[in-house]
């Protein structure tokens, strides 16, 4: 893993767990344009949900491709399920991997159904495919018969998970799904992919939105310039760059906050507008600080821990 | 990194062809112009000319088409059937003219679909499920070279029924009945035409891999085809003209280069290009 030298030595040593489902080592991929991935590591444990976060060009789409072979990285290892994606084992990958691509890549000219069926061609499933039963499970079954162009953004994308579980895949592969989408479709997407994940299937997806990477990832990959830079379980990475306990204080007069600075146990103090952020060497410190506070003629409107967000983390690698 | 070939799955090819045909049929923007084309070609054209000449008797816009029947190669001559110069012309007509039909019909419509059939997933962002999908990229290219080639010849053969059955209809009665197809057609359609239209596909299958749209694929198609289509138009008429096997021995011909082609054309789909990826290694300069 090619963890940023800044943040080199606050790193975690990968924990042991269950075997890697996907594993790129060093991988690398040069676009004619530029490069799309540079030495590149990722570890998926099976079963897990893996996010990759990062802004436009990052490389999360590449990486995504390199795992089902669909792009074979020029320098640096691709293992998925032990084998190389991109060499003869391909084929056996790809059969056990389901994509949702960013555009759901679907027939607009032929129906539902029409699109369903070829996904069961291809993947050898006969004619005892789970057709409706996969669109059933989407919501989408009483639109089998009606001709894609007709659907709209988040039906394309029910249809698109639908024609990507089809075949029952170990490995769900979801990029930007929830894209376009409006919350209440973000919303049951995201319920289908905990559900598959709780299923036993792993699942790697990319996203820009960090609030629902932050409730859904067992882990998350921050990729910027095509490398990784930052990689584990969100509390983890929050604990890593925050290892103290934070609070929040509000008052009438934020102002007045300011006594917070020099009392004993405040690692560090930020004031806003509305309050002020304060990092404390032990939470046990908290009944004392109000006391403080209290005594000074500070009149509180606020005192709660003040956890951190999977976006303050983001914006704070990025912004380093 | 020297990617490994397993064994060909035919379903899977045969899938990617039904869907391609099922797209079709339901494009008639697409395939009516095609019908047109084909009915243009071998009925209402074919059939209006025949029924003028057989219905004008011996005058002289008959009598200097006939004459030019003097330049034929002395087979055809002798293969041409009827008494007067009008049944005469109406036979070298139906049997010879006509023939570059044949080829041009398939061709123009092979090569219009064909054209679209890579560069058109790409487009479409539908290159992306088929590059994560297991179907390999030598079945994704024979999918869509029958896909290609089915809507073409298909059109072709009905287009050919039609023209026999308005040939003896109209010309039939002044030659002694019935007379058409003749051996050499059979030779044409059967034995001929294929390998022409699997070389013109294996170009334009391959240009269709290529290009960045399917504006650019259709009119390097049509550029490209051209040649091809003036040669077998050539090999076609030679074919039907020229004595003993000559029509065995251009399809021989067509076939070894139809094969060759086509072997060279699987090597331009690449997962990449259905991606619409532009990806070319560039090792790391030393400094």
């Amino acid at each position: 893993m090619t963890i940023d030298t800044t943040f080199s030595e606050q790193a975690a040593a990968p924990a042991a767990g269950p075997p890697a489902v996907v594993d790129l080592a060093g991988v690398g991929f040069s676009f004619s344009a530029g490069t799309g991935l540079h030495d590149l590591d990722l570890a998926v444990p099976a079963g897990s949900i893996t996010v990759l976060v990062g802004p436009n060009g990052a490389g999360k789409t590449t990486a995504l491709r390199v795992v089902t072979g669909a792009l074979v990285p020029h320098v640096g290892t691709a293992r998925v399920f032990g084998s190389d994606p991109g060499g003869r084992d391909g084929e056996d990958v790809r059969r056990r991997c389901g994509v949702v691509a960013a555009k759901p890549a679907l027939y607009d000219r032929l129906t539902g159904r029409d699109n369903l069926r070829f996904a069961a061609e291809l993947f050898g499933l006969g004619r005892d495919a789970p057709i409706e039963a996969a669109a059933a499970r989407f919501g989408i079954d009483r639109s089998l018969d009606l001709r894609v162009s007709g659907y709209s953004t988040g039906m394309k994308t029910r249809l698109a998970l639908a024609r990507a579980v089809l075949h029952g895949p170990d490995l769900l592969l979801l990029d930007e799904p929830t894209s376009g989408l409006d919350p209440e479709s973000s919303h049951a997407v995201l319920g289908l992919v905990r559900e598959m994940a709780a299923g036993g299937t792993t699942v790697v997806m990319s996203t820009h939105l960090l609030l629902e990477a932050e409730g859904l990832a067992d882990q998350v990959v921050m990729m910027e310039d095509g490398t990784d830079i930052l990689a584990g379980a969100t509390d983890e990475l929050i604990h890593r760059f925050w290892p103290r306990p934070s609070v929040r204080f509000g008052a009438v007069d934020a102002a007045g906050l300011d006594v917070l600075a020099g009392l004993d146990g405040v690692v560090a103090y930020a004031r806003d507008a509305g309050g002020a952020n304060v990092d404390l060497d032990d939470l046990a410190r908290v009944p004392g600080l109000v006391a403080a506070l209290t005594a000074a003629g500070v009149r509180l409107t606020q005192v709660t821990p003040h956890a951190r967000s999977l976006e303050e983390l983001y914006l704070r690698v990025r912004n380093r | 990194m020297r990617r490994g070939h397993r064994r060909m799955d035919r379903s899977r090819m045969w899938a990617v062809a039904r869907n391609d045909l099922r797209q079709l049929g339901h494009s008639p923007d697409f395939w009516a112009p095609m019908l047109v084309l084909a009915a243009l070609f071998f009925v209402i054209i074919p059939t209006f000319l025949l029924l003028t000449i057989t219905n004008l008797g011996n005058v002289g816009t008959v009598k200097n088409v006939s004459a030019a029947l003097d330049l034929l190669p002395q087979t055809a001559q002798h293969a041409i059937r009827g008494t007067t110069e009008a049944d005469r012309t109406s036979y070298a007509l139906a049997v010879y003219l006509f023939a570059p039909m044949a080829v041009i019909v398939p061709m123009t419509i092979s090569t219009a679909v064909g054209a679209n059939a890579l560069v058109g997933e790409k487009e479409k962002g539908t290159g992306e499920f088929l590059a994560h999908s297991p179907a390999s990229e030598r079945e994704i290219y024979l999918g869509k070279l029958i896909a290609s080639l089915v809507p073409g010849y298909l059109t072709t053969l009905i287009g050919f029924g039609c023209y026999s059955l308005a040939v003896n209809l109209i010309v039939g009665p002044h030659v002694g009945g019935w007379f058409f197809p003749t051996s050499a057609w059979w030779v044409l359609m059967l034995w001929v035409v294929p390998p022409f239209l699997a070389i013109t596909l294996s170009v334009v299958l391959r240009l269709s891999a290529r290009v960045k749209s399917a504006a650019a694929a259709q009119q390097a198609s049509g550029l490209v085809t051209l040649p091809l289509i003036m040669i077998s138009y050539a090999q076609s008429t030679g074919g039907l003209l020229g004595a003993g096997n000559a029509g065995l021995w251009v399809g021989l011909f067509a076939w070894v280069a139809a094969i060759f082609g086509l072997m060279r054309g699987a090597r331009a789909v690449t997962r990449p290009r259905l991606l619409g990826v532009d990806s070319t290694f560039r090792p790391a300069q030393s400094p």
